[in-house]
């Protein structure tokens, strides 16, 4: 197990905001070299990274595992479409009542889930976020316009756009200040979000704060008789997860206004879970990293189907090419979710850590040293020693 | 018995039973400020039982301890108690094994500095340079500094007891309670704990120690209980209990004195 806080330096952390912010808004430039190189794709790695990267913050430094953070995805969903609605097509508002409606249902929620630990805290938080689910399909359908989901309508109020006079006719995109947050656009009001979330949990991870989290997951016990209540420091750690939810629903929302009950399921929940763990649990990149090469591989093995196995295997005599095309046509397509398990399997059997332990374990080979964060010594502010 | 000093904790009438097992029968027990006091027995004596009902892991049935004033057997939270002024070193070390060794140390500072809850996610650990600087010189005082910045889970079995004792020691708490604290180390790192404990005495710390090593009882204790089956048979200074009849019969029999 490697250490979860570094003190890291002002320095390096300048080092690691400048370059992850210049990859994120070069995503357009370095996607095209893995044919990721369009709108819609790399949308869903901001939106999925800011999810996991906020669920992160609890998973990974508190060690509770939320089974129920779909709920939080579908509540900044809703409400974003609700803005839409009811306000403007202007995106600002939406994500802040997006963000403090997913922190505050988290904080109910979160109250209750965490008087329980363990497996006990898991099944709680599924139990609510199903719950919400099978909710919003049914007795709430007024608010979520149950199977149909929740669009913008011309008849809607938007008293706000309606008071500017900017009510867009037939079927209205979220928009930032008359930018249309479609394609590009939408891209990059999510990497902005992105660049935003990663730097807040840049800060967690560097506080004392933080700290303390990682030292409830490590012996919550000794955390009690040290003189913490940890209650509320899991709470927070919560609501801030579920916030990230929150704002990750609301950009669904934007670059698509239209939001549906799907969001809550539990497969969501266990999706940024798998993206997390497959990533490197309570590490900086490692959630980015798992929603991005979970979105990625998604994207490239459910449009195959038989027909591309078929042409990939052309060169064999047919009798081979129809028996290649049987066995692997079940992990492509609509059943990609079957090579993601084989996958996920083959990264927890020999990458516990997920995929930064792999990197982290390359760098040493090429270095030759054990590069790992924690062999070094913590710095102050201003130097002297 | 010497004239009653200032007394830190009283525990009065403490009984506590564990199905039909009386762990604790009619405890009364007063602290004095300033002074360690050891509490000694065999095993399954109730020793450890005593000292979790101080802490809040323990309710007692019945009877109160108390502590400057309070009662802790009144709802108090192990967080609160701690909070007020007590710290324990645990039978088998609590420590946080993810977190480096200074880190282990600046945990307990930051409870003594800013209370149960502190919610500041906008500022760096490296710019808290005084705790920093604290916890560096007390894990210099005890030969820790070395290394300080390596996993604490690595560290073996008498370092993490000393890490733990680092712990209670950088919150400077009112009341010390130390579970066998040389139990497990080598007679070197026994003799170095002792000096150590030593000069927290001179500091005027009032310490409660539970220890199954004489040498260690009797180097260091200034008052002893003797607990036998829940109850305490003898209670004195040093040279009263080594004579103690009772206690030679209950429990030092098959110690060396």
């Amino acid at each position: 197990m490697h250490q979860l806080i570094v003190p890291g330096s002002n320095k390096r952390d300048l080092t690691i905001m400048a370059i992850f912010t210049a990859v994120v808004l070069s995503a357009p430039l370095w996607g095209g070299l893995i044919g990721a190189g369009y709108p819609d794709l790399l949308q869903k790695f901001a939106i999925f990274g800011l999810f996991a990267v906020g669920y992160n913050i609890l998973f990974g430094l508190t060690g509770y595992l939320s089974f129920g953070h779909a709920a939080f995805l579908g509540v900044g969903s809703y409400i974003t479409v609700w803005s839409f609605k009811l306000l403007s097509m202007n995106a600002i508002p939406a994500v802040i009542f997006a963000v403090i409606f997913s922190g505050l249902f988290a904080l109910v929620i979160g109250f209750l889930s965490l008087r329980r630990t363990g497996i006990y805290f898991s099944i709680l938080t599924l139990a609510f976020a199903q719950m919400s689910y099978n909710m919003a399909y049914s007795v709430l359908t007024p608010v979520t316009n149950g199977e149909t989901g929740l669009r913008v309508l011309n008849d809607d109020p938007q008293v706000i756009d309606r008071a500017l006079g900017v009510v867009q006719d037939g079927a209205p995109l979220g928009d930032f200040f008359g930018i249309t947050l479609t394609g590009w656009a939408g891209f990059y009001f999510c990497a902005v979000m992105l660049i935003l979330g990663f730097w807040l949990s840049l800060k967690i991870f560097r506080s004392p704060f933080g700290m303390k989290l990682v030292a409830i997951k490590s012996n919550q016990t000794r955390m009690e008789y040290t003189g913490f209540n940890p209650k509320p420091y899991l709470l927070t750690a919560f609501v801030i997860s579920g916030m990230y939810a929150g704002l990750a629903g609301s950009l669904m929302a934007i670059v698509d206004p239209l939001a549906g009950a799907e969001r809550m399921q539990w497969t969501a929940s266990g999706e940024v879970v798998l993206m997390t763990i497959l990533g490197g649990v309570g590490t900086l990149f490692g959630p980015i990293i798992g929603a991005a090469t979970i979105k990625y591989l998604e994207n490239i093995f459910s449009a195959i189907n038989d027909t591309v196995l078929t042409n990939a295997y052309s060169f064999m005599p047919d009798w081979l090419n129809s028996f290649f095309v049987t066995i692997t046509s079940p992990f492509v397509g609509e059943g990609w979710h079957l090579t993601l398990g084989v996958l996920f399997m083959a990264i927890i059997i020999f990458l516990p850590g997920g995929l930064m332990e792999g990197f982290r374990r390359i760098k040493m080979k090429f270095s030759g040293t054990d590069n790992d964060s924690n062999a070094e010594p913590m710095e102050s502010e201003g130097g002297a020693k | 018995m010497s004239a009653q000093g200032n007394s830190v904790l009283s525990i009065s009438g403490v009984n506590k039973t564990f199905g039909g097992l009386q762990a604790l029968s009619d405890i009364n027990l007063n602290i004095e400020e300033g002074k360690t006091h050891a509490i000694i027995g065999p095993n399954g004596a109730g020793k450890s039982t005593l000292l979790n009902t101080c802490i809040g892991l323990l309710k007692p049935d019945n009877g109160s301890i108390n502590f400057n004033g309070r009662d802790l057997t009144k709802g108090m939270t192990p967080h609160e108690i701690n909070q007020a002024g007590i710290s324990r070193v645990f039978q088998t070390p609590q420590i946080f094994p993810e977190l480096s060794i200074l880190q282990n140390v600046m945990i307990p500072a930051f409870a003594k500095r800013d209370g149960s809850f502190k919610f500041n996610p906008f500022k760096a650990l490296r710019q808290e340079k005084q705790l920093r600087d604290e916890a560096m010189s007390l894990l210099g005082d005890l030969d820790m500094a070395e290394g300080s910045h390596h996993h604490a889970g690595n560290l073996a079995r008498g370092n993490k007891r000393r890490l733990e004792l680092a712990m209670c020691l950088i919150q400077h708490p009112k009341l010390l309670l130390l579970d066998e604290p040389t139990a497990g180390m080598a007679r070197h790192d026994t003799n170095r704990t002792i000096e150590l404990l030593k000069k927290i005495k001179a500091s005027g710390m009032t310490k409660v120690i539970i220890e199954h090593d004489m040498h260690v009882v009797f180097s260091l204790a200034d008052k002893i209980s003797v607990l036998a089956q829940g109850a305490i048979i003898a209670e004195g200074l040093p040279e009263e209990i080594k004579g103690h009849p009772k206690v030679r019969e209950a429990y030092l029999g098959s110690a060396e004195v």
